[in-house]
């Protein structure tokens, strides 16, 4: 067995309070998620909070399905995955070009900055074009200053224009993550 | 394909709605959006004609959305059998108001009929109590269907599931309308939602209306 030593899971960091801030902003209510060391402090955020509902997902897809129906019933989501939930997501998200609902999802990359896992490549590298294929309008925040700028302008094109958009967080932003024995 | 003693498609969704009340229903991909479609087009319908695996996970943003409104979902083996993850994440949630009702013909009837899982091994109401969904029956008659429908309006019991063996026949397609698509007379920046929920987000406007 391997411990975990990952730097976003143990201290921190200043640009998922960012991000929580703004979804608040934007009264999001449900925020599925299937769990990710890059999203592991902004998660804790969402489950202490009382207006918001996170709702953790067995499968990627799933959660783009429960934004619809969140959407529906006139509330506002926003999907948290990671890079290789993103090929989950494909046939579902076909969803976004027939209702045009305020799809959101962050993505927390791997796969390309200093991969350790060779099996995230793959998924990491197609990533951004399996999201344009689909119709979804792709940003990247690779600082920590520029995660506020980035997630203002995605989560007003995504709610106030109901344009698909994916926040791409970059692997180099969120730190590499390392298998220590 | 036809046995005699299974119950017809169009008969039981008739009568689960007959008496919906404020109940919005959602359709999963194929026959069981025929279905809910000929027992009567309405305002709080969602008809699904893809995004196949997903009608149980928009009934459960729906309902976590709208508490107080009884949600119907209303869906296939094979389109259940697809998003059977999302029993585990509905058991885990456990809202009160959101009732998921497969309509079993142990088969893919829109395909040509191919036989599904539940013909031979996988029993849904099994998997769905086994997902935490405690309230998780076989219903196999006419009268306990009706039974069924009496109470659907409740939103104090759920979650429930409730797995429906029918009739494999192939009926007449019944479209509405609209699908997701096309919603006669909406508010244009709502205009491919159901159509009667006009709920906004606290601190919002609509978009015709900012400057």
């Amino acid at each position: 067995m391997h411990a975990r030593a990952d730097a976003s899971a143990n201290s921190v960091s200043s640009w998922p309070e960012d991000i929580f801030a703004i979804l608040q902003r934007f009264d999001v209510r449900q925020v599925p998620y299937v769990p990710d060391a890059g999203h592991s402090q902004l998660i804790a955020r969402v489950l202490g909070e009382p207006s918001m509902r996170g709702i953790a997902l067995t499968t990627e897809e799933e959660g783009v399905a429960l934004l619809l129906g969140a959407w529906a019933g006139g509330q506002r989501g926003v999907l948290l995955m990671q890079s290789s939930g993103v090929g989950n997501c494909i046939n579902m998200l076909s969803l976004t070009q027939i209702f045009r609902f305020p799809f959101l999802a962050l993505v927390t990359m791997r796969g390309e900055w200093g991969e350790f896992n060779p099996w995230q490549v793959p998924m990491g590298t197609s990533t951004q074009g399996v999201l344009e294929l689909a119709g979804v309008r792709v940003l990247r925040a690779s600082h920590p200053d520029e995660v506020r700028e980035v997630m203002e302008a995605a989560a007003g094109q995504a709610y106030d224009a109901c344009t698909p958009t994916a926040v791409l967080l970059s692997q180099r932003l969120i730190g590499t993550k390392v298998f220590v024995k | 394909m036809s046995k005699a003693n299974l119950l017809n498609r169009r008969q039981v969704v008739a009568s689960l709605l007959a008496d919906r009340g404020d109940a919005i229903a959602v359709g999963g991909l194929g026959a069981s959006t025929y279905d809910i479609a000929a027992a009567g087009d309405h305002a709080r319908n969602l008809y699904l004609w893809g995004a196949m695996g997903g009608a149980v996970m928009i009934g459960l943003g729906l309902a976590l959305a709208q508490p107080k409104l009884p949600v119907v979902v209303i869906t296939g083996d094979g389109e259940m059998l697809m998003g059977m993850g999302s029993l585990a994440t509905v058991g885990l949630q456990k809202p009160k108001n959101l009732c998921i009702i497969v309509l079993d013909n142990e088969s893919y009837g829109e395909t040509g009929g191919q036989m599904s899982h539940t013909a031979a091994a996988a029993d849904l109401v099994g998997v769905a109590r086994a997902c935490g969904i405690a309230d998780s029956r076989a219903l196999t008659t006419l009268a306990e269907i009706e039974a069924f429908a009496a109470t659907l309006r409740d939103v104090s019991v759920g979650p429930r599931f409730a797995n429906i063996k029918i009739d494999a026949a192939n009926l007449e397609r019944v479209l509405s309308n609209r699908d997701g698509m096309f919603i006669p007379d909406p508010p244009a920046w709502r205009a491919r939602l159901p159509a009667d929920l006009e709920f906004l987000p606290s601190g919002l406007v609509a978009p015709q209306q900012k400057p």
